[in-house]
Parts: C-alpha cells; sequence; structure tokens
C-alpha cells in the first residue's frame, strides 16, 4: 500500500505546485515551480519502482538491486531544475527592478 | 526558342531601371527593343499556327507537382500574344510621352515588362499550373502599376483593392486547377483539353467549375467582382489602356475559351457564366451612362463588354466561341485607343469631368476624331469593327434553345445593352466634343506632340479596316484561332459588312436608334439615377468592410492573448490533462498491481512532504515563513529518497534544497515581502479546481506507474557497472559513463545558467528595502560572531569532505555533484557568516573562468578517447587491451567527473554570490575580467 | 560502415566543442560558418548510408545514449546552419548589440539545436531541450528593456512547466516501456498489442503537448508573438528555428511510435493535428492581419506556417510529409529574412519604428528595400514564383486524399488571402503612404542586407532545383514511413565498433 501513499502525497506535491503556478505573483510562481518540481522528480523517481532498503552499490552477497536509471535522471533532474530555479529567481528580480512591480505581466495594480 | 517570347520582356524589366540611368529614355527604348524581339518571334511562329500543328516545347521541372515548363503556340495563344504584344508596343510609345520625365520610368517600365512577360506566359503556356503562376504574376504586377503613383490613397487603396479580389479569386483558380489536375491526372493543356467528357462526367466537375470561374470572373471583372475595376483607374492612363482594358482583364475570358473544349458545354455552365455575363453586360453598360468621369465611363463599359465576351462564351455555341474571340480583339481596339485619347484630353486639359469638358472639337479636332471613331466602334456602328462582332452576338442570341419558351428574352436584354452602348458612347462625344463650351478648364488645351497620337491612329485604323474588310484582314486569324480552340470543325460563318435584312441587323438599327434616344432623354434619366440610387462608391463600401474585418481580427486576437501568463499557462496545464487522460479511453486494461506493505519509516517523510506542501500554500503570502514548510518539503522528499534505497540523490537533494532556499533568501530581500491577495473569487476556485484535477490525475498515473511490473533494462546496468565502468555506485556509474552524455548536457546547462544570470544581474542595481515589513531596521552591524568563528575552521574541513565525496564517487555515494554542492555550500557559508567583504577579499568574486576550465575538463577527458579511436566519453576502462589499465582505469572518469565537480561549484558560487553582492553592504564590485582571459 | 563510424565521430563532435568558448571574437563567427560544410558533408553521409549511428562512451543502445543521423536529421542540421550563419552575419552588421554574452549564449544555443535534432534518446533530447531553452533565455533578454523581460518572464515560466511535463512524460514511458531510447520504444510498441499500450500512449500524448508548446501550436501559441517580437533581430531570426525543433520531434516521435500508416491510435493523433493545426493556421492569420506592429506580423506568420506544416503532417503520408518538409525548409529561412529585414526597415523608421498605424518617414533605398520586402512578402504569402507558392500546392496536392480536405483546402486558401492582405497593407504603409524626408543620411550598409539576401535566395533556389530538393525529401519521407530501418540500424548498428546489423 506504500506505493498508494506515495502516490497520494506526489498527487498533493502536484496539485500545491499547479495552484501556486498560476498565481499572480512571480513568487508564488516559483515556488510553486519549485513544488511541482519535487513532484515530478518524486514520480520520475518512482518510475525505477520503490523498494526500501537496497541501494545500488554493488557489493558481494546482494542479489537484489533498486534500478539505478531512473535515479541517475532525477539526478540530472535536480541539478537542471536547481539551474532553471536559479534563473528564473534572478529574472523574477530583473522583472521587479524593470517593471516596477512583481506580477507575472508586469501590471501594476 | 518559344522561352525567349514570355523572357525577352522579363529581361527588359530586370535591367529597365539601369537603362534609365544612361538615358533618360534609356527604359522606353529598352521595353520597346524587348518587345519587339519577342513580337519578332513569336511571328516566326506563323505558318505553323495558320497549319494547325502548334509549335510546342517543353522541359520537366516539378514532376511532383506535374508541373512542366512547357508552352505552345497554337491560335488562341497566338492572337492573344499578338494582341499583348502590338497594344504593348503602342502603350510603351504613348506612355513616353504622357509621363513627366521627373517621374521614376524606370520603376513603371520595369513593371510594365513584368506585366508584359507574365501575360505573354499566360497566353503561351500549356501547362495549367504554369498558366496558374503567371496568372497571379500578373496580379502582383497590376498591383505595382495601379500603385505607381504611390502618394495617392485611391492608388494605394485601388491597388489593394484589386490585389485582393483578383489575388483571392487566383486561389480559388488554384484550387480548381489542381483538381481539374486531380481529375485527368495531368496538367498537360492538350491532354486536359481532350478529356473534356472525362471531366464533365466527373464528381468533382461542379466544384472545379465553379472555383476556375470564381478565377475567371475576379480577373475580367464580373458582376459582382467588378467594383475593382473602376478603381483600379487611379493607375497612369497607359496602365489603364493596357491592363485594364485591352489585355489583363481580358485574362479571365482568355481562360474560359481556352478551357471551352474541357469545361463547356452543360447547362451549369451555360447558366453561371452565361448569366454572369449577362447581368455583367446590363449592369456595366447602365452604370456607365451615369459616369460623369471619362475613365469610369470607359471602365464600366469595358465591364460590359467584358460581361459581352462572357455571355457568348456561356451560350456554349461554336459561333458564339468565335463572335467572342472577334470580340476580344475589336474590343481591345477600339477600348485602347479610347483610352489613350482620354489620356490625351486629360493631359491637355487637366481634367476628365465630362460636366466641364464641352466642345473640345475646337482645341483638338484631330484627336477628336479619332476619338469620335473609336467610340462609334464601341457603339456598335456600322462600317466599323465592333459592328462586326456585336451582330454575332445579336446573331446568336436569337438561336440560344436552352431557355425554352422564354428565348424572346435574351434577344430583347441584348438588344436593350446595345441601346445602352450607343447611349454612353454617343455621350461621351457629344458631351466632350460638343455641347457648348468648356467649363473652367486647370489648362488651355491645344493638340498633343505629334507622336502622343500616332498609336492612336493606328488603332482607329485597324478598326476602320476590319470594319470595312474583315474577310482580308481577320478571316485567316480568326479561323486558326477558332479551329484549335473548338477543335473540332469550324462552323461556317461569313464575316461580311452586309448580311443583307435580318434579325440581327432590326436589333442593331433599334440598338442604335434607342441608344441616341435615350440620350436625348438624359436628363431626366440622370435625375431619376439619383432619385433611386443614391450615390454610393463601392471602394468605400470594401474600404469599410475591410477596415471592419481588421478592427474585429485586432480585438478577436487582443481578447484571446491578453497577454496574461496565468491564462496561458491554464491552458497548458488544462491540454495537457487532456491529452494525457485521452487514451485511457481506448480499449486495453491496466496491469495487475504489486504493492509493499505500510512501515511506518516510509510514511513519516510521505507526510511530511504532504504537510510541507499544504502549508507552503496557505502562507504563500507571508513569504518568508513560506519557505519554511518548502523546505521542510525538501528535506522530507530527500528522506523518500534515502528510504527507498537512493542515498545519492537523498544527498543531492538535500544539498540542493540548502542552495535554493539560500537563493530564495537572498531574492527575497528585494521582493516585497508579503503581498495582498489579488485574485478574485472565480480565479481562485477556477484554479484550485484545475489544480485538484491535475492532482488526482498525478496521483493515479503514479500509482499505475508503480504498479507496473519493472520492464526495466536496469539488469545490463547493475552487471556492467564494476566490469564495464570501473564503479560499484551504479548511479554515478550511469552518470559519467553509460549516460555520460547527459551529465554532459547538464553541466553545459549550469555554465548557460552561470553565464545568462552574469549578464542579467550585471546591469542591474537592485534598491534592497532599509525596513522590513514589521518597520524594524534591517540589521546592518556586523555578522554575528559565532557563527563566523564556527565557520571558519569548519571551510576547510567542509572542502575536504566535497574532495572526499568527489574522489569515492564512483564506488559509493558521492561523486561531481555532490561534491560540488557541498564545497558550494561550505563556501556560501562564509559569505553568509562573515560578509562580503571578508570573503571577496579571499575569493574570486567572478567565477566564469571556473566554469569554463570545469566544462574544458570534461570536455578534454572526452576527446581525450578519440585519441583510442572510441567514441567520445569512452571511459578508457572500457579497453581493458589497452596495456597500461591501471591507474588510468580511474582517471578517465574521474577527471570527467573533477569538471562537473568545478562546474557545479562555479555557477553555485558564481549565483549566490552575485546576488549576494546586489544586497547593500556589498563592495563596489570590480567589473569582470574580459572574456578573452578565460580562453582555453 | 565499421570504417566510416570513428569518422562521423569526429565530425559529430566536432560540432561541440568547437562552440563551448569563443574566446575571441572571430571565434564565434568561424564556429558558426563551420557549420554550413559540416552540415553539407553530414547531408552526404546521411544520402550515402541512409542511418548513421553513434553510440556514446561506446555502450550499446539501448544502454548507452546513442546519436542517430538520418535525412531528416541531417536536413534539419542544414536549416539550421544556414539560418545561424545568416542570423550571426547580421549581428557581425550591428555593432551597437555586441555583448560576449551573445556570442556564448548563440552558440550553446547551436548546440542545443544540433544536439536535439540527432539525438536519438528521449532523455538526452530532454537535456538539450533545456540547454536551448536557457540559451534561448538569455539570448531573448539582449539587449534589455522591459518589454523584453516581460516577455522573457513568460516565456521562461511556461516552458518550465512544459520541462515538467516533459519529465512526467519520461516517467511514465520509462515505467511502463522501460526504455529511454527512441528505437527501443518504437521497438516495444510495435511488438504490444494495442491494449498493453496505454500508458506509454498517454506518456506519447503529453509529449506531444510539451512539443506543441514548443512548437506553437494553438492553443500553446500564445507565447510566441509578444516574444518574438520582443527579441532583438538576429535572435528573433535563430528563433525561426526553434519553433521547428518542436515540429521535428513530433515529426520523429509520431513516425517511430505510430508509424505512418500505424495503430488504431493513429486517427485520433491525426484527427487531433489537424483540427489544431487549421485552427492555428486560421487564428494566425488573423492575428497577422491585426497586428500593429509589423514585429507581431512576423511573429503570427511564424505561427501559421507552423500551423501549415502541421497539418500537412497530420495527412500522414510520405507525400504530405515531404511537402511539409519541403514547406518547413523554406518558411523557416524566409521569415528568419523577414525578421532581419524588419529590423532594417523599423531602424530607418526612427520613433515610429515598426508600427503599422503610423505614416513613417520613407526609408533611405526604398528600391532595394522595397523589392526585398516584396519579394519576402510574395514568398511567404505563398505567391508564384517564390517557393511559398510551390509548398502550398503540394501540402494541397497530398491533402487532396485526405477526408479532411475540404476543410484543410478552404482553411490553407483563406489564410493565405489574410496574409496577403496583411503584408500588402503593411507593404504599401511601409514603401508607400510615407510622409516627410528619410531619416537616416546614409543608406543601409550592405554588410547588413547580406544575410537577408543569402536567406532570401534560398526561396528561388529552391525553386529552381525544386526537383532534387523534392528527391531528397521524399527519400526522407520514406525513411521516415519505415521506421523498422531506424530501429533495425539503432539497437542493431550500435553496438561497439558499429558492426553491421
Amino acid at each position: 500500500m506504500i506505493e498508494l501513499l506515495f502516490s497520494i502525497s506526489v498527487g498533493v506535491l502536484s496539485m500545491c505546485g499547479v495552484y501556486l503556478m498560476l498565481r499572480a505573483r512571480t513568487f508564488p510562481v516559483v515556488l510553486g515551480l519549485t513544488l511541482l518540481s519535487y513532484a515530478v522528480n518524486l514520480f520520475l523517481f518512482g518510475s525505477g519502482r520503490l523498494i526500501p532498503g537496497n541501494p545500488p552499490l554493488i557489493a558481494d552477497g546482494v542479489e537484489r538491486y533498486v534500478d539505478p536509471l531512473p535515479q541517475a535522471l532525477v539526478l540530472t533532474a535536480i541539478v537542471i531544475g536547481f539551474a532553471m530555479t536559479a534563473f528564473v529567481m534572478v529574472l523574477a528580480l530583473r522583472a521587479m527592478n524593470d517593471l516596477g512591480n512583481d506580477h507575472v505581466d508586469g501590471r501594476a495594480d | 526558342m518559344l522561352y525567349l517570347i514570355p523572357l525577352m520582356p522579363l529581361f527588359g524589366a530586370a535591367f529597365a531601371g539601369v537603362a534609365q540611368r544612361h538615358h533618360r529614355q534609356g527604359a522606353a527604348w529598352l521595353a520597346a527593343a524587348c518587345a519587339s524581339v519577342s513580337l519578332g518571334l513569336l511571328l516566326t511562329n506563323l505558318d505553323s499556327v495558320l497549319a494547325g500543328v502548334p509549335a510546342m516545347t517543353s522541359m520537366p521541372w516539378m514532376p511532383a507537382l506535374g508541373l512542366t515548363l512547357s508552352f505552345w503556340v497554337d491560335g488562341l495563344s497566338f492572337l492573344f500574344a499578338l494582341l499583348v504584344l502590338v497594344i504593348g508596343l503602342l502603350v510603351i510609345l504613348y506612355a513616353v510621352y504622357y509621363l513627366e520625365p521627373e517621374e521614376p520610368l524606370g520603376r513603371f517600365y520595369g513593371f510594365l515588362m513584368l506585366f508584359m512577360g507574365a501575360m505573354l506566359g499566360l497566353a503561351l503556356a500549356s501547362n495549367l499550373i504554369l498558366i496558374l503562376v503567371f496568372w497571379e504574376l500578373t496580379s502582383l504586377s497590376s498591383f505595382l502599376l495601379i500603385g505607381f503613383w504611390k502618394h495617392r490613397t485611391d492608388a494605394r487603396q485601388g491597388a489593394r483593392q484589386a490585389l485582393m479580389i483578383t489575388g483571392g479569386g487566383g486561389l480559388a483558380l488554384l484550387a480548381g486547377i489542381l483538381m481539374i489536375g486531380h481529375i485527368v491526372g495531368s496538367f498537360e493543356l492538350p491532354v486536359v483539353l481532350a478529356a473534356g467528357d472525362l471531366i464533365r462526367d466527373h464528381s468533382l466537375y461542379p466544384v472545379a467549375l465553379v472555383l476556375v470561374l470564381l478565377g475567371a470572373f475576379t480577373k475580367s471583372a464580373q458582376f459582382p467582382f467588378h467594383y475593382w475595376l473602376p478603381h483600379a483607374m487611379a493607375a497612369p492612363t497607359p496602365v489603364s489602356a493596357y491592363l485594364h482594358s485591352a489585355t489583363m482583364v481580358k485574362a479571365g475570358v482568355f481562360l474560359l475559351a481556352r478551357l471551352f473544349p474541357a469545361l463547356a458545354g452543360t447547362d451549369l455552365w451555360f447558366f453561371l457564366v452565361g448569366g454572369t455575363g449577362l447581368i455583367t453586360l446590363l449592369f456595366g453598360a447602365y452604370t456607365a451612362l451615369f459616369q460623369h468621369d471619362l475613365k469610369g465611363l470607359l471602365a464600366y463599359s469595358t465591364i460590359s463588354h467584358l460581361g459581352l465576351i462572357t455571355l457568348l462564351l456561356g451560350m456554349g455555341t461554336p459561333l458564339g466561341e468565335v463572335a467572342a474571340v472577334f470580340h476580344i480583339i475589336n474590343h481591345a481596339t477600339f477600348k485602347a485607343s479610347l483610352f489613350m485619347a482620354t489620356g490625351i484630353i486629360d493631359h491637355e486639359t487637366g481634367t476628365r469631368d465630362m460636366r466641364k469638358l464641352n466642345g473640345m472639337f475646337r482645341y483638338l479636332p484631330h484627336t477628336a476624331v479619332l476619338a469620335m471613331t473609336a467610340a462609334a466602334a464601341m457603339a456598335g456602328v456600322p462600317l466599323l469593327n465592333g459592328f462586326l462582332s456585336k451582330e454575332m452576338f445579336f446573331g446568336e442570341t436569337l438561336h440560344v434553345d436552352l431557355l425554352g419558351a422564354s428565348h424572346w428574352v435574351l434577344p430583347t436584354l441584348a438588344t436593350l445593352a446595345g441601346a445602352l452602348a450607343v447611349a454612353y458612347s454617343t455621350r461621351f462625344i457629344h458631351d466632350v466634343f460638343f455641347n457648348g463650351d468648356p467649363i473652367d478648364l486647370p489648362k488651355q488645351p491645344h493638340e498633343p506632340p505629334r507622336w502622343m497620337k500616332v498609336p492612336v491612329e493606328i488603332l482607329v485604323i485597324i478598326c476602320v479596316l476590319v470594319g470595312l474588310f474583315p474577310q482580308y484582314t481577320v478571316q485567316w486569324l480568326l479561323q486558326a484561332t477558332v479551329r484549335d480552340v473548338l477543335g473540332q470543325s469550324v462552323p461556317d460563318y461569313s464575316l461580311a459588312l452586309w448580311h443583307g435584312f435580318n434579325l440581327p441587323l432590326l436589333m442593331s438599327v433599334i440598338a442604335l436608334a434607342g441608344g441616341v434616344a435615350l440620350y436625348a432623354v438624359r436628363h431626366r434619366l440622370f435625375a431619376l439615377h439619383a432619385r433611386l440610387f443614391p450615390e454610393i462608391s463601392a471602394k468605400d463600401l470594401t474600404e469599410d468592410r475591410l477596415g471592419r474585418l481588421l478592427l474585429w481580427s485586432r480585438r478577436g486576437t487582443d481578447r484571446f492573448e491578453n497577454g496574461s501568463l496565468q491564462r496561458y499557462l491554464y491552458l497548458l496545464v488544462a491540454i495537457a490533462c487532456v491529452a494525457t487522460v485521452l487514451p485511457f479511453f481506448g480499449p486495453g486494461e491496466v496491469l495487475s498491481p504489486l504493492t509493499h506493505p505500510f512501515d511506518l519509516i516510509s510514511v513519516v517523510p510521505l507526510a511530511l512532504i504532504v504537510l510541507g506542501a499544504v502549508g507552503t500554500v496557505i502562507m504563500h503570502r507571508r513569504r518568508y515563513l513560506a519557505l519554511i514548510p518548502l523546505s521542510l518539503v525538501g528535506l522530507a522528499v530527500s528522506m523518500v529518497f534515502a528510504r527507498f534505497s537512493a542515498p545519492d540523490l537523498a544527498l543531492t537533494q538535500i544539498l540542493v534544497e540548502v542552495a535554493t532556499v539560500i537563493l530564495m533568501l537572498l531574492a527575497l530581500y528585494f521582493l516585497p515581502q508579503h503581498a495582498a491577495p489579488t485574485a478574485s473569487v472565480g480565479r481562485v476556485w477556477r484554479d484550485r479546481l484545475l489544480a485538484l484535477v491535475v492532482g488526482v490525475g498525478m496521483s493515479a498515473l503514479c500509482y499505475l506507474t508503480l504498479t507496473q511490473s519493472p520492464k526495466a533494462l536496469s539488469q545490463f546496468f547493475l552487471d556492467n557497472a564494476v566490469p564495464g565502468g570501473g564503479g560499484a555506485n551504479v548511479v554515478n556509474v550511469i552518470l559519467v559513463d553509460f549516460r555520460g552524455f547527459d551529465t554532459f548536457g547538464e553541466s553545459v546547462v549550469l555554465a548557460i545558467a552561470a553565464v545568462g544570470i552574469f549578464a542579467m544581474l550585471r546591469d542591474l542595481s537592485l534598491k534592497g528595502p532599509t525596513l522590513d515589513d514589521c518597520g524594524r531596521p534591517w540589521d546592518t552591524d556586523r555578522h554575528p560572531i559565532v557563527l563566523a568563528m564556527v565557520s571558519r575552521p569548519l571551510l576547510p574541513l567542509a572542502l575536504m569532505v566535497a574532495v572526499y565525496l568527489l574522489l569515492r564517487g564512483h564506488n559509493a555515494p558521492g561523486g561531481g555533484f555532490i561534491g560540488g554542492l557541498v564545497a558550494g555550500s561550505a563556501l556560501i557559508l562564509q559569505y553568509m557568516a562573515n560578509g562580503m567583504h571578508w570573503a571577496s577579499d579571499r575569493l574570486p568574486t567572478d567565477m566564469r573562468p571556473m566554469v569554463a576550465i570545469g566544462l574544458l575538463i570534461a570536455t578534454a577527458t572526452g576527446v581525450a578517447s578519440w585519441v583510442f579511436d572510441a567514441p567520445f566519453l569512452t571511459s578508457t576502462y572500457a579497453h581493458v587491451h589497452l596495456p597500461w589499465i591501471g591507474e588510468f582505469e580511474l582517471a578517465s572518469a574521474m577527471a570527467f567527473d573533477l569538471g562537473v565537480f568545478m562546474v557545479v561549484v562555479g555557477t553555485v558560487l558564481l549565483i549566490l554570490t552575485r546576488l549576494g553582492a546586489q544586497s547593500g553592504d556589498a563592495p563596489k564590485r570590480a567589473d569582470p575580467p574580459p572574456m578573452e582571459d578565460i580562453g582555453p | 560502415m565499421p570504417i566510416l563510424l570513428p569518422l562521423i565521430a569526429a565530425a559529430l563532435m566536432m560540432l561541440v566543442p568547437a562552440r563551448y568558448w569563443p574566446a575571441y571574437r572571430w571565434l564565434g563567427p568561424v564556429a558558426t560558418l563551420f557549420q554550413v560544410p559540416i552540415a553539407v558533408w553530414l547531408i552526404a553521409q546521411a544520402m550515402g548510408n541512409g542511418y548513421v549511428v553513434y553510440a556514446l562512451g561506446d555502450w550499446p543502445a539501448p544502454f548507452g545514449i546513442v546519436l542517430v543521423l538520418d535525412r531528416l536529421s541531417a536536413l534539419m542540421l542544414m536549416i539550421c546552419a544556414v539560418l545561424a550563419t545568416a542570423a550571426h552575419l547580421a549581428h557581425q552588421a550591428r555593432p551597437s548589440e555586441h555583448t560576449r554574452q551573445f556570442q556564448v549564449l548563440f552558440q550553446f544555443q547551436l548546440m542545443g539545436l544540433n544536439g536535439a535534432f540527432l539525438t536519438g534518446d528521449l532523455f538526452n533530447l530532454f537535456v538539450f531541450f533545456e540547454i536551448l531553452l536557457i540559451a534561448s533565455y538569455g539570448l531573448l533578454l539582449q539587449g534589455g528593456g522591459p518589454s523584453r523581460t516581460r516577455a522573457a518572464l513568460h516565456y521562461v515560466l511556461l516552458n518550465l512547466a512544459g520541462s515538467s511535463l516533459f519529465l512526467i512524460a519520461m516517467g511514465v514511458l520509462y515505467a511502463d516501456a522501460g526504455t529511454l531510447n527512441m528505437a527501443d520504444l518504437a521497438r516495444v510498441v510495435s511488438e504490444r498489442g494495442p491494449d498493453e499500450l496505454i500508458l506509454v500512449q498517454a506518456g506519447l500524448m503529453l509529449l506531444t503537448v510539451v512539443f506543441a508548446l514548443k512548437s506553437a501550436l494553438l492553443p500553446l501559441h500564445l507565447w510566441l508573438p509578444a516574444t518574438y517580437a520582443a527579441a532583438i533581430a538576429p535572435v528573433a531570426a535563430l528563433f525561426a528555428i526553434m519553433t521547428k525543433v518542436g515540429a521535428y520531434a513530433v515529426i520523429r516521435v509520431l513516425t517511430l511510435t505510430f508509424g505512418l500508416e500505424g495503430s488504431e491510435t493513429t486517427p485520433i493523433i491525426s484527427t487531433l493535428l489537424v483540427v489544431l493545426a487549421l485552427a492555428t493556421v486560421a487564428a494566425a492569420g488573423f492575428g497577422a492581419l491585426g497586428s500593429v506592429s509589423l514585429r507581431r506580423l512576423c511573429g503570427y506568420l511564424v505561427v501559421l506556417s507552423i500551423g501549415t506544416v502541421f497539418a500537412s503532417v497530420a495527412v500522414l503520408e510520405p507525400k504530405a510529409l515531404s511537402a511539409a518538409l519541403y514547406y518547413m525548409i523554406q518558411s523557416t529561412l524566409v521569415t528568419g529574412a523577414l525578421f532581419l529585414l524588419v529590423d532594417l526597415i523599423a531602424d530607418q523608421r526612427g520613433p515610429i519604428d515598426d508600427s503599422l498605424q503610423l505614416n513613417g518617414p520613407p526609408v533611405r533605398n526604398p528600391a532595394l528595400l522595397g523589392t526585398l520586402f516584396f519579394a519576402t512578402a510574395v514568398a511567404i504569402a505563398g505567391l508564384p514564383p517564390l517557393s511559398g507558392f510551390f509548398g502550398k500546392l503540394m501540402i494541397l496536392r497530398a491533402a487532396l486524399s485526405a477526408d479532411f480536405a475540404p476543410w484543410l483546402w478552404g482553411t490553407l486558401l483563406v489564410g493565405s488571402l489574410l496574409v496577403l492582405l496583411a503584408l500588402s497593407r503593411a507593404g504599401s504603409r511601409l514603401f508607400w503612404s510615407t510622409d516627410g524626408e528619410p531619416l537616416t543620411p546614409a543608406p543601409v550598409p550592405l554588410g547588413a542586407l547580406l544575410p537577408v539576401m543569402l536567406l532570401l535566395a534560398a526561396s528561388p533556389l529552391l525553386v529552381v532545383f525544386a526537383a532534387p530538393v523534392h528527391a531528397y525529401l521524399d527519400q526522407t519521407a520514406a525513411q521516415l514511413a519505415n521506421p523498422q530501418g531506424y530501429v533495425l540500424q539503432v539497437l542493431g548498428g550500435g553496438n561497439p565498433k558499429g558492426a553491421e546489423p
């Protein structure tokens, strides 16, 4: 049943992410995207199935390993995600500076 | 050889400008030369035409389209090309005197030649698509010529309108021709013309016919597409004479005549073509009578004559065909000469208003004589060419039996139209040349230069000659033409002045008498007309309609894309949901779930995630606070990773988390600390709904994926990690070896981000608030001593850990990313603890060199493998056979990892320090060293 | 094949490192120029031996990442190279906008594009998308100014969301198909029955959405006009191919997984695509008609061309496919030219810039600019004798047999009428209804005109050499029509030392 719980938490994450993503201010949008990326990473991670307690470190005597590939992918995704978050954060600052407010459309209101 | 005929004018078009620069009449001379060469070439085909064996030439061009570069000279095309060239030559000569020397003659003749070339191509092409190509070219060149006097609004509008209508018609024609080609299976004219029955019986015939007719009617200004023609009169008069009376507007009827064998002969054809022709004939003639502008009168009379030709073609009888072709020639001659005469009058008096122009006979008798003769031809007065074709027309109307009982209608209407024609011709003559004295003319009129009249004279002489001795002048040509058009035996008809007393003659007499009568009572008619039809210009109507279309499309577009990111994102997500759900409606079942039982250790972090996420949403307006649940989520996520056997991920996640939070803290310093709710209730609920949908969807999808029986190819990696990649940490091996290319690209992404952010921040000076949201001043004093004291000794330690992680990465959790992140955050700690001054004294502010070098190391590692003739990024361990494996084994992959390490450290530092440097206590940054220093 | 592999490897990799760090100003342009011969060479390769598979890290597919070169990717590389060269030249001609960032980002952008065209692995495709995206963010910001920032903000956020979707799709695919290699995926799809494919299909649909976003298909096109209008000319010109990346990806994935004559699901996709595509064309047509500034107009033209391409792809026949490709080549290059040209014109109009609502001063050398604009307009509006007309013709003919032909014909024809209208208005506004004296003292320098002419020259060339081009495209389409060849090559030919399959 752990899968069910896992899926639900992913769902909740993405739900909150999407909701925040649809806000009108840059900061919440960034928050939302961050949450969403968590959700996505977990999801991608999940595509390798959930197997507690046998990490993909080759050692003698261990027979069953978890699928390492998704982990590698997620690692890549995390780092790329970081780069993107950083970029968009700074971009938000720049928008704040150029447009004088932090509305996503630069509309002062 | 045939290619040259249309090519010569195009050649002239290309060099008209150049020629003009060398001589003030250079362009004109060049144009004339080209045209005469073409004419000569054309005439060389004369005997073959008369012999009835059309000269052909063809070369394949786009087999995929069935487009071949094929031309032929049969009777019809010969006739039409002849028309184009002869009148073209005369117009060229005429225009020399009409246009002022200071006008851009080079441009004028360039366009004119372009048009001539296109027209010749249209006449001679024997491939439908090729015809289409030239067809559109004529529209384009006419657009340019109408807009020649670009400073005049009416010229611009007229040009656009003409292009819009003829262009639109062209598109319809395109569709129609494609259909015909589809039916016949070839676009070659001879084939198509031979396949008449096939086409007529095909189910697509009506559609194709209508489309083709649309093309022809728009071009030939048939009702209701006629209205572009009068406004095209804004063009210089030579253009009007050439394009808009003699040649281009004839293209439509030419096409009908061309496709006559393929399309004609059905009731549909009769009613569509004949009906349109009849309406146009009457409408044009009627409207012409009420024009006060000379060119306006001529324009509408042109429309009506085109209607007449269309009607003749519509009757579908062989003789009708003959009459149509005959009238094409006649109309071209007298109408062109009339336009030229009008041009002369306009040129000499400065006006074209018939209410002012009176008694011109006294001032320019010579021109008057010419004009009157031509006008008489237009009216269909005996001894002139107009009379003959009109007789034939009347004769034909009598023989149409398709109308059954009401067969008398057509002749009557025809006579009426004739009467109207006589009326407006009379008006042209009487109003302009007699009828009292001129009323305040802008100029004192006098005869134009000699050579300006020559073209008119030539044309008028042709009118007379044809009118007097048809059997000697045109019979043979007509014979050849009609034979080629009809394909079958030419009907026996006699072109003669005198057929004895018969019905057509009677109709002519009625028409003449009626016409004069109509003119006599014109004043009452004008009054009536004014009362019935208040003045509305079709152009204004269209312009108005066009304007509304424009406005509408602008409004609609703006409403649709209101520049609101929220809407765009909303759409994106919504569509994603829909698209993903779609397949599940298809057949098929989801495989049986296999699951693991609950266990507390996993439940805790998952619950934390949920809590954190919700918390973030709740507090997202109080921004600093919102970061706490956010980081909580991050933490929990890493716990999950750790729990489900992904130590590397756990490490990475937590480190990235740290960096992200620091980043956001720094950013928040410049953003408003909290925001009031702005969204409307409706929007909020709309968003919540979508969010809910997404959440549920994701859960479901995730659950499905989790419960699939694994089919992954992981075993390969597990097996090959140690032997192939030389590392026990499979994840890391995958990163640096199996899928090293991804990692490679990923470090590139980091690098780009670094560059981009650097660029963004460099020319940016942010104003941080001096007070926080509660009005307390920001803590400006020195940084907390304790933290500083603790962190300084910490640094080397942290760095050591980082390096250790990096090195062991290949076999145990760790590796480039993780190491780099550790080092990065350790250094960041220094900044936080000791402030920029302290740190920037000890660390370079510009990290880009580090990033660059990192990238280069990684690349070098990859390239190195070429040395061993192995593909990019091959870890040397893959080549056990190489003699010196030993320590090199580690080196290759490790070096790559080192590169990644440096990139990460560099980027993280660069981003955060740059951002930090923005804050108030930043030292004045020395401008970053120019990039030249960083090169390899 | 085994002998060739290392050579090709060398070539491919030359594409990559050369552009890492244009240490000196000249390095950038040189690196860009260098692309063209390489692209030519690769096309030769593709024509020579169908597919060229290059296994990175020498790990066989589907385990390692492979680069696959076939006719399609070679073609895309070629377009990209030409466009990039022109854009770069145009940038060289505008010293005012020179920045180091531009050079760097430009090269990264190219790297991303080429990578995306070559890779045979979905996740790798994702990585390259990210590369070209983040590079394009940077490029978009070149020149600064609020409007650019706003446009960039939208563009970035949208694409971040898009990337998340991409990852989700990846997860689904990997979970169900257990592979990320396109060829392997195709194999899986072909081996399983349609009722075992639900998840895979869901993933693919999601992917399609992402690609649709990238290629600005309705209703995901909304970001494009503003974005392109905001970017500086060379960037906008280069972006003309960005949308085509999406198109490329769709074609690739669609043909590989569903195949042209494909499975039960193909009709769904086809209808979906064609509806969206035609809607795009219509919307773009009206948008173009309604645009108040020339740059927006160009933006809509890009959207319209994309719509046309997709409409033709949706016919799902080799003939239609090659027609779509032909159209894509010409529209990409010509719109690129238009962006550059617009910039030149706008410069001469001073404060009025590229507004279509006000009369501006006449441009300095109207004959030249006017002719160029006229030619571009003719090419784009699809009038003879330039390539647009023939592209349109091919598409119409190819679609004749499709059951939605009437709709497609109607929409495309009306669309081009709208474009004709819009462009004729724009043209007469720019070159005819002008008042006052020219502002700029000097005519446009040749250096600035050269790139425009270069791109524009493609159009007549495409017409004159239509036959050979079309032959190549037909073979490309044929190649795409049977994914088996691709699969065999990749899964077979990818193993170490590229032994014969």
